[in-house]
């Protein structure tokens, strides 16, 4: 064990960085200039809105060795606490300004508290007193520390502002005796400011005030040692506005022996401080006789320092800032000021490098991307932080902001000279376009964000959308906005799977976009043994924001695309390879002992309700004024991206307005399209008899091909090991085994909509696209609705298990209903390839209208098909991962090659085929 | 029968935190409809991997991992409450249940707790009531080009942390966690909402542990402060306990558990992932050495409390609690009250 360790009473505060207060600190510089009532400068860059400006102000202050940045809004002109805030929340994401603590500086404190709500440090408030009362100190007092504020106390009371010393130590000393006994501070988290008045104003009265100022100082340390003393210093010179000279040598005199009498913090510009010693021995006399009061009599003292005033003119200062930097060449300054987040001179810069180079591209593919590489290293590396990067992608927008015109104008030209030469232009237009998603399950996006915001920096188009995307929502996206990169998202471990299942539907679809892995679980490792395989366009796992730069990059250009992917490609073999060898089991049941876990279903005494009828019955034609009033708006309003519940959603707050007028104009085109006839709805359904046999096979008498040809529907059923009492649920469990001896059926449906071909064709000819994507959605909902409606009437009329059922449209949506209607192909029963089944029995394209694509998709898409199910123990579940045992006595089951099941069950898989 | 302080237990010995949660959770592959048992079976919205909702669909499940923790020998169980407020719980469309999960999740915490407490009171066993850090922050702009631009505001956060307090306090906690901190604006925000509360309820205030995430190879938190930046600006919650968890195993904490030890007034606690998460986002750092590494850190004095966090599993918090059995913990340092 270690000794025993001291901790000192320090004053401790913060920025991104630490400061603490020692006593060989001396004198700590709180930077004046961005304060509006102190920089005409300031001021006028936030009254026109010119932040980023302002903040150059602050930067300034900190190049020049402030230490604590005040920041005073108190204009009658501004809105005070809007525009600390925004000047706060600005500077946060500026990390060589933030790393300082900040100084909240108003007299209003409602300004002061909206500062302290934008800064993750330990601020100091300037300031409170007890100008209204002892009351109001401590209530102000409590909400800083609540906020964890040290305070600048102002030597301020009732009476008003303390001037001698006396009332100065006075008022101190008690607000220190309520601050420490009834508040609860910390001594050292308390600063008092004993005021700084003007000397030499030619008011005899005023001459002391120097003095006061000294001596009270001294006294208040010795009296309350843990404290601190601050001050604005500049107010001291206030008579000799104009003449910076004059006034920076007064401020040295005045520091020197405020600093010697324990002062350990001013308000000062940082950047016009003069040494002490450096100061010409005339006026550091003339200063101190002024400051300290000293042959004085008679305002000599001050006489003679106007008088000397008067003979220097006031010399411009040249700010000291290191620019050396600037001297650099071109692509050196272009790097600095991207690795350092500096946009000062970056369209000048940019500017330089634009004729320097034949092409502005190649200013981006150049210089620029040779800047943000470094900037991937630093961050890499852990020599520079987040805030930092998103800093150095705002110079590169900056930068590429100003190359654009230019390279749309090159653009033209070619475009121009194409059309000249007789040419087909093939140049796209407009940026590459790079599609992010958070998959399904994941809520998780800062990550995401910061990847889209890094990249539409570069130029890029960003689709993002959003979390917790399915799979056939993004890919859906990724094809309709023909996106040239799509990036997944990803912070839960489940997330991995929903990657690979990403990857997987991308090669079903045929799609040729790179895919970008990305997000705090994600590895190199996992994307090349478990995505990679699975697509072979172009996988690759990014690291973080500022490699997907140089990443998609690689992946746009024509000329490095096929080399970067086959290194990818490579890399990613060998680490296969390398994990192969140390693959670990995971925990799934066999599907034997999987089949023994079933649902526990009573078959003893039920009877199955029989239908009115077995074999296939047709619905065509079927009247869309009678659909329409079982659809569900819910989804309707998610596809449109305005969430919330229905009808609610109609008079919400935010997005009521919007969805009103959706809810309406979705009615219009509703009323005219059925009014007209635009579509038309066909659905059939039929019953049969059936039995499973007590594993995972449903076999069922087709009475259409003579009375005893027998269908087997084969079942998939879930492998994971469950929780003590949790099934391993198939749907062939809803099905009496035949061993129980009581004649149970099954049923099966198909709706779809016709006709939607001929109005989309007119709304596209007449450039009406919300018109046509409305039409589609309320095709869909129309759809989902006929299934809804057939699927009531079974239950009541045409299988009859559930005469009796009155429920309302809302809780046939929340499937409040007994008995369930899964579909082929998810999660339930997720092999597509059943469908074939189904639609033969059902008597094929001609009796239900609908046409499997080869990848078994249904045409036209607004069209549902699906299993009914009647016991009341029937439920939804998804299948989850199988194993190979299962997969291999599926294939058995289907008469089918193992491969050929494999390809269609791959998502489900829990082994790579 | 009054149960023993912690004070007065973190005087006497090395007290342990529970391991993860969401981990054990993983164990019982949990479906969607588990998650939505009978009560959200309808459910407008996927809710699966709401681990948080648990706590009212199965808590039987919750509470059994409590236990599990409690017999490996945790002195304190974090309530399943990470994500249980109002803000992060919008992903679910579940805001308005975030005050009835804390409740829920404090009680059956305390149901857990409370049996182990009774079988043996020489070991008081603690519940924490835990509060995360939310899906968004205070200090980061979500949108490049308007760096000003916040995603949620203070007092959004506040009001959120405050409501999550109010059930935890509820339900019955022990002591009030702020954990896993990766923008010290929200966990000042919590402790605002903290420190508020109490004053609104007029009761003493619950000790408060504060533990924050070191997750860059910078040695920043997320929000880009230095370790001790974040502690300086956090300390005014007056906490029994200042420390680390999360984002780095054991071996990368170290540094700055030992900086931690070194300028905190306070006790310190740590208690990190089983190691960082491998390739295949499985953490596979044995339970003997993560006991090992905590038994290190112990002799060298750097810790009051230490336990695991993503990836450790009783397994690990049994090694962790034999391993610093013996050791002395950490004293706290003396405050001096005068500049030499």
């Amino acid at each position: 064990m270690s000794e025993t360790i001291t901790i000192k009473p320090f004053s401790r505060f913060s920025g991104l960085e630490p400061l603490v207060v020692r006593p060989e600190t001396n004198f700590v510089n709180v930077g004046e200039r961005t304060n509006v009532t102190g920089s005409k400068k300031f001021a006028r860059l936030i009254k026109e809105n010119k932040y980023e400006e302002a903040l150059s102000v602050a930067r300034q202050q900190v190049e020049s060795g402030a230490q604590i940045i005040d920041v005073n809004m108190d204009d009658a002109l501004l809105e005070g606490v809007q525009a600390m805030t925004t000047f706060l929340n600005l500077l946060q994401s500026e990390p060589d300004i933030a790393k300082i603590p900040v100084m909240i500086d108003s007299s209003k404190f409602e300004i002061i508290e909206a500062g302290l709500k934008c800064v993750q440090g330990k601020c100091i408030v300037n300031s409170i007193s007890m100008k209204e009362g002892v009351e109001k100190f401590i209530q102000q007092a409590t909400i800083c520390k609540m906020y964890g504020a040290a305070v600048v106390v102002m030597a301020f009371d009732e009476v008003g502002q303390a001037d001698t010393k006396k009332r100065k130590v006075e008022i101190c000393h008690r607000a220190y005796k309520i601050l420490t006994e009834q508040v609860g501070y910390d001594p050292q988290d308390i600063i008092f400011d004993p005021n700084i008045f003007a000397v030499a104003t030619g008011l005899e009265e005023h001459n002391n005030y120097g003095v006061d100022f000294i001596e009270a100082t001294r006294e208040i340390k010795q009296l309350m040692p843990l404290t601190k003393i601050s001050g604005g210093v500049s107010n001291l010179s206030f008579s000799f506005r104009g003449n910076e000279h004059v006034r920076e040598a007064m401020h040295s005199v005045f520091l020197y022996y405020t600093i010697q009498a324990g002062m350990d913090m001013g308000i000062v510009n940082a950047g016009q401080l003069v040494v002490y010693d450096e100061i010409e021995p005339a006026l550091r006399q003339l200063c101190e006789d002024v400051i300290l009061n000293r042959n004085n009599d008679n305002n000599q003292a001050t006489e003679k320092l106007i008088a000397f005033a008067e003979t220097v003119k006031a010399k411009g200062k040249v700010e000291v800032k290191d620019e050396a930097w600037r001297s650099n060449s071109v692509e050196e300054r272009l790097k600095h000021a991207l690795v350092n987040g500096i946009t000062d001179y970056i369209d000048a810069d940019t500017e330089e490098a634009r004729v320097k180079y034949p092409r502005p591209l190649d200013v981006i593919e150049g210089p620029l991307m040779a800047g943000m590489n470094v900037v991937g290293d630093l961050f890499g590396a852990g020599k520079m932080f987040l805030p930092q990067v998103v800093k150095s992608a705002r110079v590169m927008k900056k930068s590429v902001a100003v190359l654009t015109p230019f390279i749309e104008a090159e653009k033209e030209e070619r475009k121009q000279a194409h059309l000249a030469a007789g040419t087909v232009n093939t140049e796209a237009a407009g940026a590459a376009k790079i599609l992010l998603a958070t998959v399904k399950g994941d809520v998780h996006d800062i990550g995401k964000n910061i990847v889209g915001v890094v990249l539409g920096c570069n130029g890029y188009d960003i689709v993002d959308m959003g979390v917790m995307v399915p799979t056939d929502k993004i890919l859906d996206a990724a094809q309709k906005e023909n996106a040239d990169i799509i990036g997944l998202s990803g912070l839960i471990t489940p997330s991995l799977d929903e990657m690979v299942h990403v990857a997987h539907e991308m090669k079903r679809r045929g799609m040729k976009q790179p895919l970008l892995i990305g997000g705090a679980t994600t590895s190199r490792m996992h994307t090349a043994v478990k995505i990679a395989p699975q697509y072979e366009h172009g996988v690759v796992h990014v690291l973080d924001a500022s490699r997907s730069v140089t990443v998609a990059g690689s992946l746009l250009s024509k000329e490095q695309k096929d080399g970067f992917l086959s290194e990818v490609k490579g890399e990613y073999q060998k680490l296969k390879e390398d994990f192969e060898n140390k693959k670990t089991v995971k925990q799934l049941l066999p599907i034997a002992a999987a089949q023994q876990n079933k649902v526990a279903i009573n078959w003893q005494g039920y009877q199955p309700a029989a239908p009115t009828f077995t074999g296939a019955k047709q619905f065509a034609n079927y009247a869309l004024a009678a659909i329409r009033k079982y659809i569900d708006w819910h989804p309707f309003f998610i596809s449109w991206e305005l969430h919330g519940k229905f009808p609610a959603i109609l008079t919400d707050k935010v997005v009521g307005v919007e969805a009103t007028k959706l809810y309406n104009d979705a009615n219009a085109l509703l009323d005219k399209l059925i009014a007209e006839n635009w579509l038309t709805a066909q659905g059939t359904i039929g019953f049969w008899p059936a039995n499973s046999n007590g594993k995972d096979t449903v076999s069922l008498l087709h009475e259409k091909a003579g009375p005893d040809e027998v269908v087997h529907l084969e079942f998939l059923r879930q492998q994971l090991k469950k929780a003590a009492g949790q099934p391993n649920f198939s749907l062939a469990d809803f099905i009496a085994p035949v061993e129980a001896a009581v004649q149970d059926y099954i049923g099966a449906f198909s709706v779809t909509i016709k006709g939607i071909e001929e109005p989309i064709k007119r709304f596209e000819a007449a450039h009406d696209d919300y018109n046509k994507i409305m039409l589609q959605a309320l095709a869909d909902r129309l759809a989902e609705a006929f299934a809804e409606l057939l699927h009531e009437r079974t239950r009541k009329e045409f299988w009859g298990y559930a005469k009796d059922e009155t429920l309302s449209n809302d809780a046939l949506i929340k499937e409040e209903y007994s008995g369930i209607r899964p579909a082929p192909g998810y999660p339930a029963c997720p092999d597509h390839t059943e469908k074939y089944k189904l639609f033969d029995l059902l008597g094929g394209e001609a009796a239900t209208g609908i046409m499997l694509t080869e990848s078994l998709a249904m045409y036209p898409a607004a069209s549902v098909c699906g299993w009914y199910f009647s016991h009341p123990q029937s439920q939804y579940f998804g299948v989850g991962k199988i194993q190979k045992d299962q997969v291999a006595n599926y294939a058995a089951r289907k008469k089918m090659p193992v491969e050929t099941i494999e390809k269609w069950l791959r998502p489900v898989l829990d082994y790579d085929a | 029968m009054s149960m023993k302080k912690i004070q007065d237990c973190l005087k006497e010995r090395i007290l342990i935190i529970d391991g993860a949660m969401g981990t054990m959770i993983q164990r019982h592959k949990l479906e969607e409809e588990d998650y939505r048992g009978t009560r959200f079976k309808d459910w407008k919205s996927d809710i699966k991997g709401n681990n948080d909702l648990l706590s009212l669909t199965q808590p039987d499940i919750i509470e059994g991992i409590h236990k599990l923790y409690l017999e490996a020998g945790a002195d304190i169980i974090e309530t399943n409450t990470f994500n249980a407020q109002r803000v992060s719980m919008a992903d679910y469309h579940m805001e308005d249940l975030a005050f009835e999960i804390n409740v829920a999740a404090a009680k059956v915490a305390r149901k857990a707790a409370d049996f182990y407490t009774a079988k043996d009171p020489s070991k008081p066993r603690f519940v924490a009531g835990a509060l995360g850090p939310m899906n968004k922050t205070l200090s980061l702009s979500p949108d490049v080009n308007n760096p000003g631009f916040r995603g949620l505001s203070f007092d959004e956060a506040m009001m959120a942390y405050y409501e999550q307090v109010k059930g935890l306090v509820e339900g019955g906690v022990h002591l009030l966690l702020v954990e896993t901190i990766f923008d010290t604006l929200n966990a000042k925000a919590a402790i605002f909402a903290i420190k508020k509360y109490f004053q609104d309820a007029q009761q003493p205030e619950l000790p408060i542990m504060i533990s924050g995430t070191i997750t860059d190879a910078s040695g920043r938190t997320l929000s880009g402060q230095t370790l001790e930046a974040f502690y300086i600006s956090v300390m005014h919650a007056n906490p029994l306990s200042v420390g680390l968890n999360c984002a780095l195993g054991a071996k990368e904490m170290r540094p700055h558990i030992e900086e931690l030890s070194q300028i905190a007034s306070c006790y310190v606690s740590a208690y990190p992932n089983a190691g960082l998460p491998n390739a295949m986002g499985e953490y596979d750092e044995e339970p003997s050495d993560t006991g090992h590494f905590l038994e290190e850190w112990a002799k060298e004095g750097y810790v009051n409390i230490v336990g695991g966090c993503c990836g450790t599993t009783p397994d690990h918090i049994k090694h962790i609690a034999e391993h610093v059995k013996t050791v002395q913990p950490r004293v706290i340092p003396i405050l001096e009250t005068v500049l030499a």
